[in-house]
């Protein structure tokens, strides 16, 4: 990625994600901030290319220690959201 | 490095469908089609990594998926709602160790950098390492693992020298790069160190914000790392992430009136700030008193605090509110912005008794309708009423917005035992001639409310 293309990057996502929150009702903190947790549990993604390109047994131990950290941060994160929306849901209807 | 385009595809998609997720989120009535959107995009980012070529290790790979994924799933499963927020931080947790060891990859292999990709490399790592064993210590001191805020003598100076010595260490990884193992083994052992030092300290109280913060810091961690890695997608799911979690940060710490940096260095103690001593005593109710003086009473607002989860007792409290609405009483639930463990935990958790929404307020929508309530019923809260925090200029609460509740005609408090709340400061509140105690485990005490109810008719 060419450096000031990801530098305007940085600044629209950050502008992104100050946005969605600051219009966000004081009831939906907590799943939101479950869900921005799962969200950068795409880490993981990034992990799976550093084990894909290690080499040595050092390298491999810590890439798989990274894929592990990083799917756990997406699974659960993704788990205890769903849980906890689901609920609000259930009310919507009701 | 090029990839297929299928491949960028996926990373592109899996970023939108974050987005909209994300945007989702914002609102009750889509929230739950967000996250779910959002999960779609996980699983089409990982499934196209998959397809890079050439890539190693894929058995590996899948071992770590199930193992990392199946583990968090169960545990994800079985977390009671009230244990939600030590969860948020242990995932979070694990996101930061992962951004971390992707950097460690990247310095154990040695690959060629340029200055500007080795120095976010550095500052990602770091922020990662720090949320990694930050939000270990949350996590232990939420669960009880860890009874207890320790504090080192000269904490103030360990904190800021241990940063000093992480940031010049990882100064000199750049300087270096590639450097030699022991530097980036001494780099990591102290950016560890320095999550552990910093969060020892934070009293439970404040740990809503650390792991808001925490949670902003491995944001800002997986997005350098996708620079560094040269993956859009995690750098605006990480960067994205990163913003919304430094405002949320903000405006929970603005919720209990604390100053980010009084969190960071000056922790709430209670025994050792000490406060003005309180007159008077506490004055205690029978259940059947409660329920009359309740059935009589033309307006009640319930303050629910986190006490009242723990006892499990929401589905109580709710039945209540059913019988007194029957009997023509309004009822109303005032939440405080830090009741529970996180801004909004409350309102989950009484979302999950059947509380419907009209029915819960804010600190900001009730505190004037306290003055004209008959009776504030105030069921294992404790700092968030306590009066002091407007009065007592000594006390280490003071200028924490309060709810009212000192207000009302009548105040009667469900409470275990005589104990402080978790600031470890004396109630005021509890001291004052229109309160009434009613001690008891909340969920015997309301059943029993709810028996002397029926017996009104």
């Amino acid at each position: 990625m060419e450096g000031m293309a990801v530098l305007y990057l940085f600044m629209l996502a950050a502008f992104t994600g100050y946005e969605i929150i600051a219009k966000v009702p004081v009831i939906l903190h907590t799943p939101l901030m479950s869900g921005s947790n799962f969200i950068h549990g795409v880490v993981v993604v990034g992990a799976m290319v550093a084990l894909g390109y290690a080499e040595t047994p050092l390298e491999q131990a810590i890439g798989f220690f990274a894929v592990a950290l990083g799917a756990a941060n997406a699974a659960g994160g993704y788990v205890v959201t769903e849980r906890m929306l689901a609920m609000f849901k259930k009310k919507e209807g009701a | 490095m090029a990839l297929p385009l299928y491949v960028q595809a996926a990373w592109f998609g899996g970023a939108l469908l974050f987005i909209v997720g994300l945007k989702g989120m914002s609102s009750p009535a889509t929230a739950r089609r967000g996250i779910v959107f959002a999960g779609y995009g996980m699983i089409l980012a990982i499934a196209g990594t998959f397809f890079i070529p050439g890539l190693r290790n894929l058995g590996l790979m899948v071992a770590a998926l199930a193992l990392g994924g199946a583990s968090a799933w169960i545990s994800g499963r079985r977390v009671k709602m009230t244990d939600m927020p030590q969860m948020v931080a242990i995932y979070n947790g694990m996101g930061g160790g992962a951004a971390a060891a992707i950097a460690a990859v990247e310095f154990a292999r040695g690959s060629t950098h340029d200055g500007v990709t080795t120095g976010l490399a550095v500052i990602g790592a770091l922020i990662g390492a720090v949320s990694f064993t930050g939000s270990c210590v949350a996590w232990a001191k939420l669960q009880g693992v860890l009874k207890r805020a320790v504090r080192l003598p000269g904490q103030n100076a360990l904190n800021l020298i241990l940063a000093a010595v992480a940031v010049g260490l990882g100064a000199l990884l750049v300087a270096l790069a590639p450097a030699r193992s022991e530097a980036i083994l001494a780099f990591f052992a102290v950016a560890l160190i320095l999550g552990l030092v910093v969060t020892l300290p934070i009293g439970g109280a404040d740990m809503p914000v650390v792991i808001s913060l925490f949670n902003a810091f491995t944001g800002l961690a997986v997005g350098f790392e996708g620079y560094v890695l040269g993956n859009p997608a995690l750098v605006i799911a990480g960067i994205v992430v990163g913003a919304a979690g430094t405002l949320l940060t903000q405006l929970m710490a603005k919720a209990m009136n604390r100053p980010l940096s009084n969190i960071l260095f000056t922790p709430i103690t209670g025994a050792a700030s000490g406060g003005e001593a309180i007159a008077g005593t506490m004055k205690e109710v029978g259940a059947i008193d409660a329920a009359a003086l309740m059935r009589y009473a033309s307006t009640v607002i319930v303050v629910p605090g986190y006490g009242m989860a723990v006892a499990h007792a929401q589905h109580k409290v709710w039945e209540m509110a059913v019988l007194l609405e029957e009997a023509g009483v309004t009822v109303k639930f005032a939440i405080h912005p830090v009741a529970g463990r996180m801004p909004g935990h409350m309102n989950v958790l009484l979302a999950e008794a059947g509380v419907p929404y009209d029915k819960i307020f804010d600190l900001d929508e009730i505190n004037g309708e306290f003055a004209q309530a008959d009776v504030a019923l105030v069921i294992g809260a404790n700092d968030v009423v306590n009066p002091v925090a407007r009065t007592d200029k000594s006390s280490p609460i003071y200028g924490m917005p309060i709810l009212n509740a000192d207000q009302a005609q009548n105040v009667i408090v469900v409470k275990r035992g005589k104990g402080t709340g978790y600031s470890g400061v004396e109630n005021a509140l509890f001291y004052t001639d229109n309160c009434r105690m009613l001690y008891g485990d909340a969920q015997p005490a309301i059943a029993e409310v709810i028996q002397q109810l029926k017996a009104l008719g």
